[in-house]
This record gives C-alpha cells, sequence and structure tokens, in this order.
C-alpha cells in the first residue's frame, strides 16, 4: 500500500473533509473569536471586559447560568424518578409508559412555551381565568412571565434527556450486580445507596450534562416566556442586539462576545460529559438477560401510576390540545366555545397567505436540503476519521469535535460575520445563509450517526473485498456504504426532523421572505396574531408527529428484516 | 434430617413449567451439582434457593429452618438467608475496590472494624488475592474477577455455596484451575455447594453428586460414577458423554440393525422386555466399542472417516444408513477410511 506522493482517494477525502469543516464550522467560529478579541488588527481584552461588565449583559449572563442550573435539577430529578418507576418497579403498563415518556422530546420546547403562555399568563391564560372565576380573587394562579415559569416549561421538554439516559442505564445494568448484594445480607435501601445509585450516576450525570447543555444554548422558551417581563438570557439578549442594532458594530462585538462565553461553556460541559462517559470502570452492560427483581409498590403503586398519567396530560396532551383549540377560534379571547370556531385559521395559514405559506415551503426544502448535504458530508469525514490512516488527522478530529459544542447562536452568529460579504459571498437575508448555518448546526448528528455505523463495519470486511480483487472505490462501493446506510439514513432523519422546527438559528438569520415554520411561530406570536401562530404551530405538530411516526415504521420494519435474517 | 431440603417445589412462569414438582436433599458439606441444558429449570431452581424466585408448589428449608414455602407464602428474604452466591457474570461491584467488595458482605452485617479489616484480608490471602487488593476490578482478568466474586461469597462464612455456572465466562485452562480451587476453600471452610453447569466434565469433577435435569423434570440423582455408568435414560445417557444410539429390530432372537438387517448382529440377544414393541436402541459410548478386521465381529461396515485427535484415534464408520462413532487409543491397530472393519458391541446398554 505505498502510494507515497501519489494524490489517491485517501488524499482526497481527506482534503475534501478537511475543507468542508474548516468552511461550514472553523470560520465561523473563528472570526466569533476574531471580533470579540481583536480590535483594529491589536489583541484587546478591554473590549471584553467593557461588555461583560455592562449591567444587562451580566444580567443576561447570570441569568442564562442559573435558570441553567436550576432546569438541570429539576429535569434530573423528575427524568431518573420516572426511569427509576418504568424500569425497577411493578407499575403497571410499563412498556407503554417508557415511550409515552419520550414524547415530550418530539414537542418542540418554544411551541410548548407558547401553549403555556395561553393557559398561564397572569391575565388572558386560560387556566388563570378559571381560577380567579372560581375563587372570586383578582391574584392568578401562577404566572408563567416569571423565572420559575420558564424553569417549569423547559424541564417539562428537556427531561427526556436525562430519563432516556438512565432508564437505559437501569435496563442495561447487569441485575446479578444487586442480587449479589443481597446475597451479602443488604436489604433494599443499602442496594440501592451503595450499589444501584453510585453504578447509574454515569448515566445522571450525563443526561444532567446534556440537559444544562440544551438550556444554555435555547432561545424559543426565555425568548417567548421571559422577554416579555426583561428575562434576558444570553441567547435572546444576542437576539435583541442584532435586531435592534440593524448591523452596528458595536453590538455585534457584544453578541460575539456573549457567543464565545456560550463556547467555552458548552465545551466545558461536553469535555466533562465526556470523561463522565468514558470513565471505563462503570462497565455495567448484563452477560446474559435476566429480569430485574422489581420493586412492589403495593399501596403507592396506583398513586404513582396516577402521578404519570397526570403528568403526561398537563405536559403533553394540554398543550397539544390547547395550541389546536386556540388555533380553530376565530379571533383570540373569545371564549373557548364550538361556535367560536372555525378551520378558516388552518386553510388561511396552509394556502392563502404568503408568509406561512412561505415559511412552511422554506422549512421543508431547507430541512431536506441541508439534511441530505449534510448526512452525505458526514458519511464522508467520519469515513475519514474512523476508517483512514492518513498523516495530520489529528487536526481533522479537533475540528470534527468542535460541531459538538457550538450552540445554535452561536453558529448564526458565526455565519453572519462569515457570509455577509467579507470574503467577497454575501447571502445575507437568503435562505442560503440558514442552509449553511443548518449545515454547521447538524453536522454532529450526523458524525455520531456515521461514526457509529463505519466502527461496526470491520476492518477485515473491507482488506476480504481488497483480497477478492476490488479497488477501494469499489470496496466502499460495494461493502461499505451498504452497511453502513442505516446509519446514513438515521442521521438524515436525525437532521431532517430538528432542522423542520428549529427556531434558535433561523430567529437570527431570516430575511423578509425567508422565514422558517419556526421563525413565523414565533414573530406571529410577538406580533399578537395569536390564532394564526397556533393554527401554524399545528400544523407543524402534525408535520413533526408525522415524521416521527414515518421514521419508527422505517426502523421496525428494517430491524424486523435484520432478525429475519440472522 | 438433610440440610438442604427442597420438597415438591414447582415453578411456572406463564404457560411455562420451570421446574416440575422437585424433590432433593442434600448433606452437609456435600458438593452438589445441578446438570443439564439450558432451559432445563438448574438456574431457576437455584434462584428459589437463594430467595429471588418464589414458589408456586413446595417448600425449601435449609439447615432445619424453613426459608420457603407456598402454602404458608412465606419467603425469607434473600439478605436474610446467609448464603454466599457466585454468579455466572461475576457480579463484582465497579465501583469498589477489591477489599470493598469483599469487606461488603461482613459491613452490612456490622461486623467491628478491626475484624473486617483481618477477615477480609485473610479471605484475599485464600483466593490469592493480596496483592490487587486496592485494584478496581475493571484493571483484573476474567479469573481474578471470579476469584473476587468467591471471596466475597464466602466473607460471612456461609453454611451452603451457591454458584451459577461459574466458571464458565473463563477460558478452558482457567476453568481447571478454579476448579480446584473451589475445592480447596471446600475442605478448608466445609460448606455444602450447590453447583449449576451445563458442562458434564465440570459437574462430574467438582461433584460428591449430580442431579440431571431437563424440561423442569429430575432425570437422576446419584454419584458422578453411576450416572455415567448406569444413566437412568437415553436423555441422560446422551448427555453425559459421547454416545450412539443405534435403532435396532429383533430377528431370529438377535438384534439387528433396522435399516440393514443384513449387515449382521448388533447383539446376539434381544431383551425380552422390548420384544413387544418389536424395536429397541443400543446406546453405547465410542470407546466401547471393538473395532476389528473384516468378518470378526458381528456387525460388518465400512470406515467413513478416520481423524487422529492426538492420544486417540476418531472414526466414522456406516451400517447401512447409521453412522457409529468409535474411538480408539493411538496404539491400537489403525484402519484408514474407505476400508471394510466389523463392530461388536461388548456392553450395550437397551432403551426403548
Amino acid at each position: 500500500m505505498n502510494r507515497t506522493g501519489k494524490f489517491g482517494i485517501a488524499e482526497l477525502l481527506f482534503v475534501l473533509s478537511l475543507l468542508i469543516l474548516i468552511v461550514i464550522v472553523a470560520l465561523p467560529v473563528l472570526l466569533i473569536f476574531w471580533t470579540s478579541f481583536v480590535v483594529d488588527g491589536h489583541f484587546n481584552l478591554s473590549a471584553v471586559v467593557e461588555v461583560l461588565t455592562k449591567p444587562d449583559t451580566f444580567e443576561a449572563l447570570k441569568m442564562s447560568l442559573l435558570l441553567a442550573a436550576c432546569v438541570t435539577v429539576t429535569c434530573t430529578a423528575v427524568g431518573t424518578l420516572f426511569a427509576w418507576l418504568v424500569t425497577r418497579t411493578d407499575m403497571p403498563f410499563k412498556e407503554t409508559m417508557k415511550v409515552l415518556f419520550t414524547i415530550p422530546f418530539m414537542l418542540p420546547a418554544f411551541i410548548g412555551a407558547l401553549a403555556w403562555k395561553m393557559l398561564l399568563s397572569p391575565r388572558a391564560g386560560y387556566i388563570n381565568q378559571f381560577w380567579m372565576a372560581l375563587f372570586g380573587t383578582r391574584t392568578p394562579l401562577f404566572n408563567i412571565y416569571s423565572f420559575w415559569g420558564i424553569v417549569i416549561i423547559e424541564t417539562m421538554y428537556l427531561f427526556p434527556f436525562v430519563f432516556i439516559q438512565v432508564s437505559g442505564a437501569l435496563e442495561r445494568m447487569d441485575p446479578t450486580l444487586e442480587e449479589s448484594a443481597r446475597i451479602a445480607g443488604a436489604g433494599l435501601f443499602t442496594i440501592t445507596r451503595k450499589i444501584t445509585i453510585p453504578l447509574i450516576l454515569p448515566a445522571v450525570v450525563s443526561g444532567a450534562l446534556l440537559v444544562c447543555l440544551y438550556s444554555l444554548a435555547h432561545f424559543g422558551t426565555p425568548a417567548i416566556l421571559g422577554t416579555e417581563v426583561g428575562i434576558y438570557t444570553i441567547p435572546t439578549k444576542i437576539y435583541e442586539l442584532i435586531h435592534q442594532s440593524a448591523g452596528s458594530f458595536t453590538a455585534i462585538r457584544a453578541a460575539t462576545v456573549m457567543s464565545v462565553i456560550l463556547v467555552l461553556s458548552a465545551a466545558v460541559i461536553l469535555y466533562t460529559q465526556n470523561r463522565v462517559v468514558k470513565s471505563g470502570r462503570f462497565q455495567i452492560i448484563a452477560g446474559k438477560s435476566v429480569r430485574p427483581t422489581v420493586l412492589k409498590l403495593r399501596g403507592l403503586r396506583t398513586p404513582l401510576f396516577i402521578l404519570c398519567i397526570v403528568y403526561l396530560l398537563v405536559t403533553v396532551v394540554m398543550p397539544t390540545v390547547t395550541i389546536f383549540l386556540v388555533g380553530l377560534l376565530k379571533t383570540y379571547g373569545l371564549p373557548l366555545q364550538l361556535g367560536n370556531m372555525t378551520f378558516e385559521n388552518f386553510y388561511y395559514v396552509l394556502f392563502k397567505w404568503k408568509l406561512t405559506k412561505d415559511a412552511i415551503f422554506n422549512s421543508l426544502y431547507l430541512s431536506l436540503g441541508a439534511a441530505l448535504v449534510t448526512m452525505v458530508a458526514g458519511g464522508i469525514i467520519s469515513y475519514v476519521l474512523v476508517k483512514m490512516k492518513v498523516r495530520g488527522k489529528w487536526f481533522l478530529e479537533f475540528l470534527g469535535m468542535l460541531p459538538f459544542s457550538l450552540p445554535g447562536t452561536v453558529i448564526a452568529l458565526g455565519v453572519i460575520l462569515t457570509w455577509s460579504g467579507r470574503f467577497g459571498i454575501n447571502i445575507y437575508n437568503t435562505g442560503w445563509i440558514i442552509f449553511v448555518a443548518y449545515i454547521a448546526r447538524y453536522m454532529a448528528f450526523s458524525l455520531k450517526s456515521n461514526s457509529a455505523a463505519l466502527e461496526q463495519v470491520h476492518d477485515s470486511l473491507v482488506e476480504a473485498s481488497r483480497a477478492s480483487g476490488a479497488t477501494p472505490w469499489q470496496s466502499l462501493r460495494d461493502v461499505v456504504i451498504p452497511l453502513i446506510r442505516p446509519g446514513m439514513i438515521a442521521a438524515f432523519f436525525l437532521i431532517f426532523l430538528p432542522a423542520l422546527r428549529e427556531l434558535t438559528t433561523s430567529v437570527l438569520l431570516y430575511g423578509p421572505t425567508t422565514r422558517t415554520i419556526g421563525v413565523a411561530i414565533y414573530t406571529l406570536n410577538e406580533d399578537g396574531e395569536t390564532v394564526y401562530a397556533c393554527a401554524l404551530a399545528g400544523v407543524a405538530l402534525l408535520l413533526i408527529v408525522g415524521g416521527e411516526i414515518l421514521i419508527k415504521r422505517f426502523f421496525e420494519k428494517k430491524k424486523r428484516l435484520d432478525n429475519g435474517g440472522a | 434430617m438433610a440440610f438442604v431440603e427442597l420438597r415438591h417445589v414447582t415453578k411456572r412462569f406463564g404457560q411455562v413449567t420451570a421446574v416440575d414438582d422437585l424433590c432433593l436433599s442434600i448433606e452437609k458439606g456435600e458438593c452438589f451439582s445441578f446438570l443439564g441444558p439450558s432451559g432445563c429449570g438448574k438456574t431457576t431452581t437455584l434462584r428459589m434457593v437463594a430467595g429471588f424466585e418464589d414458589l408456586e408448589e413446595g417448600e425449601i428449608e435449609v439447615g432445619g429452618k424453613l426459608i420457603s414455602s407456598s402454602l404458608k407464602k412465606y419467603y425469607l428474604a434473600p439478605e436474610k438467608r446467609e448464603f454466599g452466591m457466585v454468579f455466572q457474570a461475576f457480579a463484582v461491584w465497579p465501583h469498589m475496590t477489591v477489599f470493598e467488595n469483599v469487606a461488603f458482605p461482613l459491613r452490612i452485617k456490622g461486623v467491628a472494624r478491626h475484624e473486617i479489616e483481618s477477615r477480609t484480608k485473610h479471605s484475599l490471602e485464600n483466593t490469592n488475592l493480596t496483592k490487587q487488593a486496592q485494584l478496581y476490578p475493571n484493571e483484573l482478568s476474567g479469573g481474578e474477577k471470579q476469584r473476587i466474586a468467591l471471596a466475597r461469597a464466602l466473607a460471612i462464612n456461609p453454611g451452603l455455596l451457591l454458584l451459577d455456572e461459574p466458571l464458565s465466562n473463563l477460558d478452558p485452562h482457567l476453568r481447571e484451575e478454579m476448579r480446584f480451587e473451589i475445592k480447596d476453600l471446600q475442605r478448608k471452610y466445609d460448606f455444602s455447594i450447590i453447583y449449576v453447569t451445563h458442562d458434564q466434565a465440570e459437574a462430574m469433577a467438582l461433584s460428591d453428586r449430580i442431579m440431571v435435569m431437563r424440561d423442569g423434570k429430575t432425570q437422576q440423582i446419584d454419584t458422578p460414577l453411576n450416572v455415567y455408568a448406569n444413566p437412568a435414560n437415553k436423555f441422560v445417557f446422551g448427555f453425559i458423554g459421547l454416545s450412539n444410539f443405534i435403532p435396532v429390530v429383533p430377528r431370529d432372537g438377535k438384534a439387528v440393525l433396522e435399516s440393514a438387517p443384513d449387515a449382521g448382529q448388533v447383539s446376539d440377544s434381544f431383551p425380552p422386555e422390548f420384544a413387544g414393541a418389536g424395536r429397541a436402541t443400543v446406546a453405547c459410548r465410542p470407546a466401547e466399542v471393538d473395532l476389528l478386521p473384516e468378518g470378526k465381529g458381528g456387525l460388518r461396515g465400512v470406515i467413513d472417516r478416520m481423524a487422529y485427535l492426538g492420544e486417540t484415534v476418531d472414526y466414522i464408520v456406516t451400517v447401512g444408513d447409521v453412522e457409529i462413532r468409535i474411538q480408539k487409543g493411538r496404539r491400537e491397530p489403525r484402519f484408514e477410511a474407505g476400508m471394510a472393519c466389523s463392530l461388536a458391541f461388548p456392553k450395550p446398554t437397551w432403551y426403548e
């Protein structure tokens, strides 16, 4: 295999990967750092200090950290409790509940926030109105426009991060680890404290850190529930700066400084998460499948089951129903009665109003395009990372890590700096800038899914193909790609569905004709077009749920075929 | 009264009866194996003794104390039974050091600190783990992990040690070493052992008595020697070692092959108890068949395959459509593939 000096397929793919990552990911980040730290060609920290000590940016920073900390704690508590209930107790319908608890993941948090605004805004919220009418009082039950309002809503839609990690760990954990403690004389309480909790701690921590990361970078909920009462987080502050400044350099500088903080926090969180997950001494996967000992809840069985059902009704069903009901209203503020309802709004946003029609169309083609391109690009980069031995790979590996730690707001800011004419290309205010941003934003998903698939393909499979006389290209085409196809398709959907409802990045990049669904819902809500916002949100929910069902079908069929073949 | 008593123990999982009306007694200091293919109910039985499974019917007594009873709905919690147990997947706790793993049962029991120290040290010495005491299990090999599990199980000096396929995750030479180690420890501490395995050689080497199980039912309870020499039925015969099962029919008072009656006799008599059925099965071990030059024995066949296995030579002889496996020492006269030969069966075992 010594073909020194020859520019073969390996070098071609390597250079291609490098180019993609530099242009799409590295350059925007570099420009953000450059803008923050370099003034007139000199390194200058004073600007950074100035931005950070300004009261409003400092407040936003503090609020972001506080919010993320609280959301992390509540999500960890809720997620761990439910995970334990559905894996280790005799609660009824556990398997169904396990699926139901992941549904909040499908609901975009900003649509949840929108629904809860209509239910719990201090004056007009349906629940608050009902409460005040019921008790003849003028104080609302709960004001959702508050710090704790934001914490609660984010918890509702982010806790599955913890739930999925912890229930997975509890299921995979070898039950004999606990049984041997019982035989050794330990009671259930001691076992939970000394064996179970220490063993699932990495899963809990890793889920909690994901929540923390997501919450730090999340725009929708604080924007809908906080801005109104002057609560700003880093992402919403950046949005405000960019939108109100009309491109002034001071505003952009302030935004980049805050972005730098976001990137660094994300990097720290991800580094910690990586360390926790990798700590090798916690390999607890079961040797053979034995059913774990199940705790009998006895008298608590029904109350806890009801708690789970109520939780799901409140966090999933109620907001969804609210979205659709308000979407059906002739005018916002009318009582929720059949006589006040009409399908006119849905018809209007789907077929008549150019703004919403554009938004749906934009979201569809941007997500499809970005998913396709990112799937292929991620495939190529993963191939180089996992399978190839080329010099300078460490640099590519470093660049490959970058997309994982880039919050949506940072990416948006980065592409603004990169593609607004600085390098002779100005695509600001066009769909292309959103397209480029989506690729950067979802590259991480594609890399993860593709490399996982590639790692499953043992080198000897390719070697066997080469030994049978196939060229590297033919081996790639006939052996590697067919084997990783499921991983690539998974990557496609992992990008397509979230992109369809994207808000955090798009909201900084949209122009007059390039609203996406998320942006349209958000701006309609801001402009007081509440019924149209809800109707569009309803359409978005149907698209999302439809998409999720399609994927489930696809992967179930695939699984069946695999099992049948084996 | 025996140390361990299982009386009419039955366990069902839904429609499947995993253990069916099992009765069993094990003496103090005895090493007793449950042997059978996977799914025969051996692990379920062990888990019922350990207290991890309830009983549908029957009761279990250990040391004269009732610990499980379906009738009285009484089940002593596993942590109160004071047994030692070793699991197939080792189940050593990855977040504790070797020392902490072994000390855990003593700590739970509330033993005084200095005594924990000395007893744990002693256990670690007995299992050759003194050097590894402060390491974490994942830094150790499979054999060492299994020794931790053993030391931990023995830490409280249990009267009964339960072993659930403890060696099947180890490589063969290590397995043999561990067998001796378990035996040595038993001699030192004098506990009873219930040993679950699907490996007949392991069961033979370790046990005072073996129970062979199939589909939840006891097939035979006996010493290793008797289980091998006098299998209770065809299943036990086949499970316990290499075997040939030759279908025969009677002709002129002799037993001949059903598919090749003209090839000669398998035996010069046909047991009267099978005469009514008109057919029987002759079971024999490959080493117990005489392989003779053509014309010397009762049954004529052709050597189909021959393989040297070092100390032994392995033959497949075809007679009619029956293949008979034969093993002979390397010093005995050799036959080549394709040669005609004769077979004699000096020690036939008859089954229906």
